[in-house]
């Protein structure tokens, strides 16, 4: 007798800008065989920068037709508007790392594997951020990671970057197996994989001061607590930042961020709403940590990608703070504060490649001297950038840590504000020293050779991707209205 | 009409910028620009009704709904004055770098121009996250031109400076979003009152910062002394101001029950620094550092006038604001061209300079005599009016200012006398000219400005609060 699988009706649309970039990176593998070696280059990133962009429209056309979210295909994955936000936010990245990449100096032989991985790491993340049960949570997470370990490991002439692939492979994996063991115990205590109706059993069993569930949830936290590198959970952060390709690192800061925290908002408030009073400590606990960790940590960074890593590890913590408040101003501040955040860390990695390319050697502070003076464009940029992370007005960072700090104050925990300020005074002392160092101090001072006499490279496809970067940074200090709106009908279901 | 006053210069800055001038036409660009902003102002002064208490020349725009915030900008009187002076010395100070040349100008004037910007910004706005904006907008330009282009020892003095000022910034910030959120709104106008005492802390650490008030000026002497001379004009002349400013706005206006518990401790400090001031004022070896600290002890005796919460003591302090600004604005913008000229500010090596610099001595001697406030002179009718405010409050304090006004006129005068008197010192040669005609229209107006203001104090006493009812005004009209 022949078994008869029902398989659920799958709405196609709701899946598009996953499809997307699979797509996009399946048409990349076939590139990498049938397109002569010295197209491949511009074919290929061409066709992963269409992948983005058009999981970056679907994501819109999906935040605009899924006004009241439901799950779909079996309540796996929801239809929501959060989806589609994080998907914007995911795939504006994704285009903008694209950018980065075009002009990375790697060996053509597997420069379409690399933007092959590249799309389906954005595949995975934009189909993790509609994650609506255990299964495809971790399957999400999976996906994007396995990608991501490749893509660090993927230069190989690059010293450093085997070890950093590896090194995220094993905490990575570490990471994995904790979210999954606590998957395991949620679901062995309650007998559901739906977030929904995890909260369901809870509530009708009065599971909440369940030994298991709670050993579960704290498990799942750290589990995502290592792809959001929030410290304690930071540890492979600053080795992987600095060992991995440059345009992979700035789209792992930006995307993988997003996504995990997303993940952690939509998780905790959906699934665990009676385990708040818990959580919102223990969130609340690892960003003072992260705060900390991150923000001393990046003092006495000399290189310039792990002060950056150490600056992500205190923009998770900042991040937290929104989550920890459980409320509906926390959940604006956290889609809000992460549109300026992906463009800025994109950004300002993107500049940090150019002037890796330019010197041939790993980037520190010193070596950025009278670099402002030399690339207008490019030091500026940084300057708003590094600005936009300190938290200055004229930048979407400003209007972020206000959101932050407010949505602390609605919650009545005012000490996470003054933890936040602290945090924030601390971190001026590193930002601005990128700032001291293109301006201040000339280039001739501490003799650096450029590579090879003559004009600095022309890289207009990374320019271009750092001035949409800025315009992202300045131009949400403007709007943030409309910016507000869409993140409250993205978040508005989860505080009902 | 307000707008305009904050973007004009901002525009100005992004014209001078992006567009590839040669270096003279760079500075001549942003000279027009801050003249035109002072013609501006003219035009708004003309359109302010004096005798209207409350907001004039407003303009509301919503920012962010579901927080209450907006751009909401508009003039009070005083504020009409702040930002005369505001254009005024920015005006000069780019005179005075177009005429002294500086390097990388389309970066330089840029900047400037967007300094003038949020110092307007500061002044006129009416919601305190866009006061808070233009307040961090401030520092950042100021960050850069004494970074770029300070002296030797600009590294540390613009660490000792970003440090202070953002530690008291970020604890405003803190401030301005609990009372916005307790109150439902970030309007200034809208909203009522409020009596907690660590708000109003957090305010009052930003604005004793800035000013800055004794014991909290470590920064002060490192940043006057490293910053090009007009960078200095500005910063002491102006900057200063919007932390007087913030006082009188916020500080006192919005919190009449924490002003009255921390009124001592803050009057005591103030004359503490006013004294301390004095006193290293008169020991400081270097022109610099006898401006610099004798804007120390201003900004104590303005604070003095302002936390008396009374009439004289609101006038005599806006007063005293738009005086110390132009006194030292000239004397930083003078001591410049000595240096120039000397190729030092030690006052050891200078002396003798009146010989044969007639003009020099002349403008120098009569910025000097206003700043020791010499019965008749401006900074004199602003002094008497704190004085007698703060001695209803407490006759120690008015004996402290009083005594202060002695240590003034020995410290400017010990100034005076050192760089135009005695012998000529060993850094004077021949060659060092008269001031040039140039300099001469820099610093000019400022001290002519100042002359009116010795005949005429009640241009400003009667005109910053609606009848000259000070705290009525804060307290009622502003609500």
């Amino acid at each position: 007798m022949l078994a008869t699988l029902n398989t659920p009706p799958i709405d196609w649309f709701a899946l598009a800008p996953a499809l997307a970039l699979l797509a996009a990176g399946g048409v990349n593998l076939i590139c990498a065989v049938f397109v002569p070696r010295g197209d491949r280059r511009i074919v290929t990133s061409v066709i992963c920068a269409l992948g983005f962009a058009g999981a970056l429209v679907a994501g819109a056309l999906l935040f605009a037709h899924s006004a009241d979210g439901h799950g779909v295909i079996a309540d796996a994955i929801q239809r929501d508007r959060l989806g589609a936000l994080t998907t914007m936010i995911i795939a504006g990245s994704g285009v903008l790392a694209v950018g980065t990449s075009f002009a990375e100096p790697m060996s053509d032989d597997h420069i379409a594997e690399y933007y092959a991985l590249l799309a389906w790491a954005g595949a995975g993340m934009v189909f993790l951020s509609s994650a609506s049960s255990l299964l495809t949570l971790f399957l999400g997470l999976e996906w994007f990671s396995i990608s991501l370990y490749i893509l660090c490991a993927i230069d190989r002439e690059l010293v450093g970057s085997l070890e950093a692939g590896l090194k995220y492979l094993i905490v990575g994996g570490f990471g994995s197996a904790m979210l999954l063991f606590g998957s395991a115990l949620v679901y062995g205590a309650t007998g559901r994989l739906e977030f929904h109706e995890i909260a369901q059993v809870v509530q009708q069993q009065g599971l909440s001061h369940d030994a298991l569930l709670v050993l579960g949830l704290a498990l799942m936290i750290g589990g995502l607590g290592f792809k959001a590198s929030a410290a304690p959970f930071h540890m492979w952060t600053p080795d992987v930042y600095e060992g991995a390709p440059t345009p992979v690192t700035a789209f792992m800061s930006a995307a993988t961020k997003a996504v995990a925290l997303v993940l952690m908002l939509r998780v905790l408030t959906t699934a665990f709403p009676q385990e708040a009073h818990l959580w919102t400590i223990a969130i609340a606990v690892i960003a003072c940590t992260s705060l900390a960790v991150g923000n001393l940590a990046a003092l006495v960074q000399t290189s310039v990608k792990r002060m950056l890593a150490y600056s992500s590890i205190s923009h998770a913590g900042f991040m937290l703070i929104a989550i920890a408040a459980n409320n509906a101003l926390g959940g604006r501040a956290l889609l809000y504060y992460l549109i300026p955040y992906c463009a800025m860390s994109v950004g300002s990695f993107a500049v940090v490649a150019a002037r890796e390319r330019e010197l041939n050697k790993p980037v520190t502070i010193e070596s950025l001297a009278g670099f402002g003076w030399e690339r207008p464009l490019l030091g500026g940029a940084m300057t708003v950038f590094m600005l936009g992370f300190a938290g200055f007005p004229l930048t979407g960072g400003f209007v972020g840590k206000f959101y932050v700090f407010s949505a602390a104050y609605d919650r009545g925990w005012t000490w996470l504000i003054i933890v936040g300020v602290a945090a924030t005074a601390v971190s001026l002392y590193y930002y601005l020293g990128v700032i001291r160092a293109m301006y201040f101090r000339p280039s001739e001072e501490l003799q650096l050779a450029p590579v090879a006499g003559g004009s600095p490279p022309r890289e207009l496809v990374l320019q271009t991707a750092v001035t949409a970067a800025i315009v992202v940074t300045v131009g949400s200090f403007f709007a943030v209205q409309p910016l507000i709106d869409a993140a409250r009908h993205a978040t508005e279901a989860l505080f009902l | 009409m307000t707008t305009a006053l904050i973007f004009l210069p901002v525009a100005g800055a992004l014209l001078v910028m992006l567009l590839p001038l040669r270096p003279f036409a760079v500075g001549a660009t942003a000279l027009l620009v801050a003249l035109a902003e002072i013609a501006l102002w003219i035009d708004t002064v003309a359109r302010f009704d004096f005798n209207k208490p409350g907001l004039q020349l407003e303009e509301q725009q919503t920012w962010f709904s579901d927080l209450h915030v907006s751009y909401h900008v508009g003039f009070y009187g005083f504020s009409l004055w702040l930002v005369g002076l505001t254009t005024v010395v920015l005006a000069a100070a780019i005179g005075y770098a177009s005429w002294a040349g500086r390097e990388r100008p389309r970066a330089y004037y840029g900047l400037m121009l967007l300094l003038t910007g949020a110092l307007v910004g500061v002044f006129v706005s009416q919601d305190l996250l866009l006061f808070y904006v233009f307040w961090e907008a401030m520092l950042v330009p100021l960050y850069f031109l004494v970074g770029v282009w300070g002296g030797a020892g600009r590294l540390r003095a613009t660490l000792l400076f970003v440090i202070y000022t953002m530690a008291g910034s970020l604890l405003m910030l803190a401030s301005i979003i609990v009372l916005g959120l307790s109150q439902g709104t970030f309007d200034l106008v809208g909203s009522g009152t409020n009596g907690s005492d660590w708000i109003f802390l957090g305010f009052v650490a930003a604005f004793a910062v800035k000013a800055p008030l004794f014991p909290l000026h470590a920064w002060l002497p490192d940043t006057y002394r490293e910053s090009s001379p007009e960078v200095a004009a500005v910063l002491s002349g102006v900057v200063s101001k919007a932390a007087a400013y913030g006082f009188l706005r916020i500080a006192i206006a919005k919190f009449p029950g924490p002003v009255s518990d921390f009124r001592t401790p803050i009057l005591v400090l103030a004359a503490c620094g006013l004294i301390y001031g004095s006193l290293l004022a008169f020991r400081a070896p270097d022109l610099r550092g006898v401006i610099a600290y004798s804007s120390l002890a201003q900004m104590g005796l303005i604070t003095l006038g302002l936390f008396a919460v009374n009439d004289l003591g609101l006038n005599g302090a806006v007063l005293q604001m738009v005086n110390h600004g132009l006194i030292s604005a000239s004397l930083f913008l003078l001591a410049g061209g000595i240096e120039r000229r000397a190729a030092t500010g030690e006052l050891a090596a200078l002396g003798g300079m009146a010989r044969g610099r007639p003009a020099l001595a002349t403008v120098l001697m009569t910025t000097g005599v206003i700043a020791l406030a010499v019965p008749g002179s401006a900074a004199f009718a602003g002094e008497f009016a704190i004085l007698a405010g703060v001695f209803q409050t407490g006759w120690g304090y008015a004996v402290v200012g009083a005594v202060a006004i002695v240590l003034a006129a020995m410290y400017m005068l010990r100034l005076i006398s050192a760089v135009l008197h005695q012998s000529p010192g060993r850094a004077v040669t021949d060659a060092a000219l008269d001031l040039r005609p140039a300099e001469l229209g820099i610093v000019v107006p400022l001290v002519a400005i100042l002359l009116v203001l010795s005949a005429w104090p009640a241009a400003i006493t009667e005109r910053s609060f609606a009848g000259s009812q000070a705290v009525s005004t804060v307290r009622q009209a502003l609500p």
